[in-house]
């Protein structure tokens, strides 16, 4: 087993240069993942403020206040998908379709698994008065919402993974055995970690501005809300510190080392500690004077986003490049003998006409 | 088709994909292509009218369709790809080469249209309060919009009719060629008022929903949204006119056997018989609520409902049907193999080419005749094995083995109980297409026709489910890879 597998490309030219399409994939697939992220986290602090709204009313507001968010969030992070997805599906087709195949079942019940968690999303959002007495209930719909949100980023991840592989794909069986495979797991600890980090960040963005009252939850000063959603950040990011270098350490080694890419996740990390730091000395900072960084954290979290981006699409080229170059030898190979067969079948049936 | 291959033995591969598009489809067309202009010109109503029941009236019924779109209607279109690229990854691989530009433009439309959905259901109330000049803007905004679902709707019209007749595209590859088809007019001007004759009808359902029986602006409301109705009901059948008058010309090129000639003329006459009596229905429908709408029952309303989705799901079935038995006319078979490859897989067998192998799993192997020696059973094992792998690239994206248009269902109807000898079978298939215009020829070579004949043979005594490469994963053919150490780990 373990036997190599080296299918024939698509014998069509690119759409377009592949810089042109790698630009789609990052920059789009970076917005798409910072809004995913923000359903994700919206609904995992909805149900955490939920549940204590239980005790104390006004945590029931905040939790309200921050489902209010999911709504478009959601409509954003599915729409802004399908621009990557049509990239990677150019750039990555024998990768990506390979990789969909053998996990189909699951890939495919990504459709009608967030089509739920979005119908129960609204159900929880806007029946929120009239579910009040059947609090379990309401909650039970949000415990819901959080398992498949937090079920589905795993099998994207899965296949995203599994797709750089080609020398496993023999021996995958369905998706948990995908799901097997190393550095899967860790990725999605890095992911979902940065799922309350955004949302802490959305929480400042929505509580910071003192001239408009209504943006602040009754029973909560802001300063408070504030001080919270920078909570939400800051430890989640701390925690990135240790899971990050995991990442790394199981990513599959490549043939040839990238440097570019170590070294653009060397830069990530100096500036995702500044930040963390930056967001530590807001914590600490008293009433009216807290905010008034949030807009260098909010530059700082991009450019770390763009850069672990950026690295991680270097990275994946190192990982399937040799193998790139085996599949074009292999399909122009073809392509030859396709043309050779068609030559000797006109001629075939041209003699064949003479011989009538 | 040079990918582990994705199989559903007991839906069927084409099932899934149909049910995904259906349910997409008339979402699309019934609650946002068509309805948002409706919601808006009733907006618009209210306001220069200054009745705000036409405005709470508008509101919900777009609180029906916000809910909906943005969730299922949302995800089955995302869905259509999904299911596609699993069934038929090289159709839409290919498809994406080409159309690249189109679809990216046309996701710039679908997020300025969620964008543009959103905006106009979450600012209603805000902006209605606030009156005057931010009631006219937000009723622009629903205009735009309409606007807006109407061009991605006009977008991917585009790329379906060239899926049916690539026009001359094979020819000269190209973007604007292949847009420009044929059948891209006749099929956009059928399909809008479609959508809002569609709309108009399940307005009425909602209006009857969200008003009380004896208040005087049901019936108000119920004639208006009749008269919509009605304006489209005419155009429905001149368009669908022009559309089919357009498609023989496109499907001539493809089919070119009288049977196939049959086929449509069977079908034509059908959705000729559908449309009038949709429109029939509908017209009587709309009479009732406009002369006697104090009359009109909520169950009348279902019958010119169901009578458009019998109409749209006839509609698109020629869709699949002109295109038979291409994926994309006159370069890609429905099986997933080019046109142009044919002349060397009849040549060398498809097997020569293929990657990766179909493991047969345990309950497969049951029904293998006893008595063999150990040699003869490897050898019998190796033929149902490459009779499996040759079914599998060449008849499966069609066919499941014992689950729907299965062919187990096929050779037990034509040949019965007798044994299904690769003798009996073989030169069926050599000829099948033919017999059958919908199928593709047979790719393979001559050899590999009696390997399948033997597969066939054993499907008749064993009856498990075929199972695809998402659960028993794939076997790469050794003779084709190269075993490389640094891959190895
Ligand atoms: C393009 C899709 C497609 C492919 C590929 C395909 N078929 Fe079919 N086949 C059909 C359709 C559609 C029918 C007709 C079903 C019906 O009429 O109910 C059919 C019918 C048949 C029938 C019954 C014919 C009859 O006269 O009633 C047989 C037998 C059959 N197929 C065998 C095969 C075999 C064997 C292969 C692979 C070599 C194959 N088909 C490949 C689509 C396909």
């Amino acid at each position: 087993m373990n036997e190599l597998p080296i299918p024939r490309e698509i014998p069509l030219p690119q759409p377009a240069p592949e810089p042109v399409l790698v630009g789609v994939l990052i920059v789009f697939f970076l917005m798409h993942i910072v809004f995913v992220n923000l359903m994700v986290g919206g609904a995992l602090l909805t149900l955490w403020y939920q549940l204590r709204g239980l005790k104390e009313k006004r945590y029931d507001d905040l939790a309200y206040a921050i489902a209010s968010t999911i709504t478009v969030n959601k409509s954003i992070a599915v729409v802004l998908g399908v621009g990557p997805l049509l990239a990677i599906n150019t750039l990555y087709t024998v990768y990506f379709y390979s990789a969909n195949a053998l996990t189909g079942i699951f890939w495919i019940s990504v459709i009608p698994l967030v089509t739920l968690a979005f119908l129960l999303t609204y159900l929880h959002k806007y029946l929120w008065r009239q579910m009040e007495p059947f609090k379990e209930l309401h909650i039970g719909i949000a415990v819901v919402v959080c398992i498949l949100f937090l079920f589905i980023p795993l099998i994207f991840l899965t296949n995203i993974n599994l797709m750089l592989f080609p020398e496993h794909w023999d021996r995958v069986k369905g998706f948990f055995s995908a799901l097997a495979l190393p550095n899967v797991l860790p990725r999605y600890a890095h992911f979902i970690l940065a799922c309350p980090a955004m949302t802490g960040l959305l929480m400042v963005w929505l509580f910071r501005r003192k001239e408009r009252r209504n943006s602040t939850v009754a029973g909560f000063k802001r300063d408070d809300l504030v001080r919270m959603g920078y909570r939400w950040a800051f430890w989640p990011t701390s925690v990135q510190f240790l899971v990050g270098p995991v990442v790394l350490m199981t990513l599959p080694r490549t043939q040839e080392v990238s440097h570019a890419a170590m070294a653009v996740f060397g830069i990530a990390t100096v500036v995702a500690l500044a930040m963390a730091h930056l967001m530590f000395t807001e914590i600490r900072r008293a009433g009216e004077a807290i905010g008034r960084s949030f807009g260098a954290i909010c530059m700082m979290m991009l450019t770390v986003v763009a850069l672990m981006g950026t690295g991680r699409h270097l990275y994946r080229e190192a990982a399937v490049a040799p193998h790139r170059e085996l599949v074009r030898a292999k399909t122009e190979q073809y392509m030859q003998a396709v043309d050779e067969a068609r030559q000797q079948s006109a001629r075939d049936q041209q003699s064949g006409g003479e011989a009538k | 088709m040079d990918f582990p291959l994705f199989h559903l033995d007991l839906l069927g591969n084409r099932w899934l994909i149909a049910i995904i598009a259906i349910t997409h489809v008339l979402i699309n067309h019934g609650l946002a292509v068509g309805m948002m202009p409706l919601i808006a010109a009733m907006e618009w109503y209210g306001h220069r009218s200054q009745d705000a029941r036409w405005d709470r009236l508008a509101y919900r019924i777009l609180f029906v369709c916000f809910l909906i779109t943005t969730t299922i209607g949302a995800l089955t279109g995302v869905g259509i790809w999904f299911s596609v690229s699993l069934v038929n990854p090289y159709s839409i691989a290919s498809l994406i080469r080409v159309f690249f530009w189109a679809w990216f433009a046309e996701w710039l439309v679908f997020i300025t249209e969620v964008c543009l959905i959103l905006a106009y259901t979450l600012t209603w109330k805000n902006w209605s309060t606030r009156g005057g000049k931010w009631k006219v803007r937000h009723i622009r905004l629903g205009f735009a919009l309409a606007l807006f679902s109407w061009i991605t709707m006009a977008i991917i019209v585009a790329i379906l009719g060239f899926m049916m007749d690539p026009g001359n595209w094979l020819t000269d590859h190209s973007f604007w060629i292949g847009v420009m088809n044929p059948l891209y007019l006749p099929q956009l001007a059928f399909r809008t008022p479609l959508a809002a004759a569609m709309a108009g009808i399940i307005a009425m359902f909602l209006v009857l929903f969200y008003t009380q029986r004896g208040d005087a602006f049901r019936y108000d409301a119920l004639r208006a949204v009749s008269l919509w109705t009605l304006a489209f009901a005419p155009l429905v059948i001149i368009a669908g006119w022009w559309y089919y008058t357009s498609v023989p010309g496109a499907m001539k090129e493809n089919l070119g056997v009288s049977l196939g000639t049959l086929e449509f003329a069977d079908w034509q006459e059908r959705f000729l018989q559908i449309a009038a009596a949709t429109v029939i229905t509908i017209l009587l429908v709309v009479q009732f609520a406009i002369f006697r709408p104090k009359l009109l029952p909520r169950i009348a309303l279902v019958i010119p409902f169901l009578s458009i989705l019998w109409m749209t799901g006839h509609f698109e079935r020629v869709r699949e049907f002109i295109r038979k038995p291409y994926i994309i006319g006159r370069y890609m078979y429905a099986n997933g193999i080019r046109v142009d490859d044919y002349a060397l897989l009849q040549r060398d067998g498809v097997l020569k080419y293929a990657t990766y192998s179909n493991p047969l799993s345990e309950a497969e192997l049951a029904g293998i005749p006893d008595g063999l020696s150990e040699p003869e059973r490897s050898a019998h094992l190796r033929a149902i094995q490459q009779g499996k792998d040759v079914f599998m690239i060449t008849c499966s994206r069609c066919h499941s083995g014992h689950g729907s248009n299965s062919i187990s269902g096929h050779l037990q109807r034509m040949f019965g109980d007798q044994p299904w000898t690769p003798d009996l079978t073989a030169s069926y298939i050599e000829n099948m297409h033919y017999a059958q215009p919908y199928m593709p020829p047979f790719p393979g070579s001559k050899a590999e026709l009696r390997l399948l004949g033997r597969y066939l043979e054993h499907l008749q005594n064993n009856k498990a489910p075929i199972p695809g490469a998402q659960s028993v994963g794939v076997v790469v053919n050794r003779n084709l890879s190269t075993r490389t150490a640094t891959h190895d780990h």
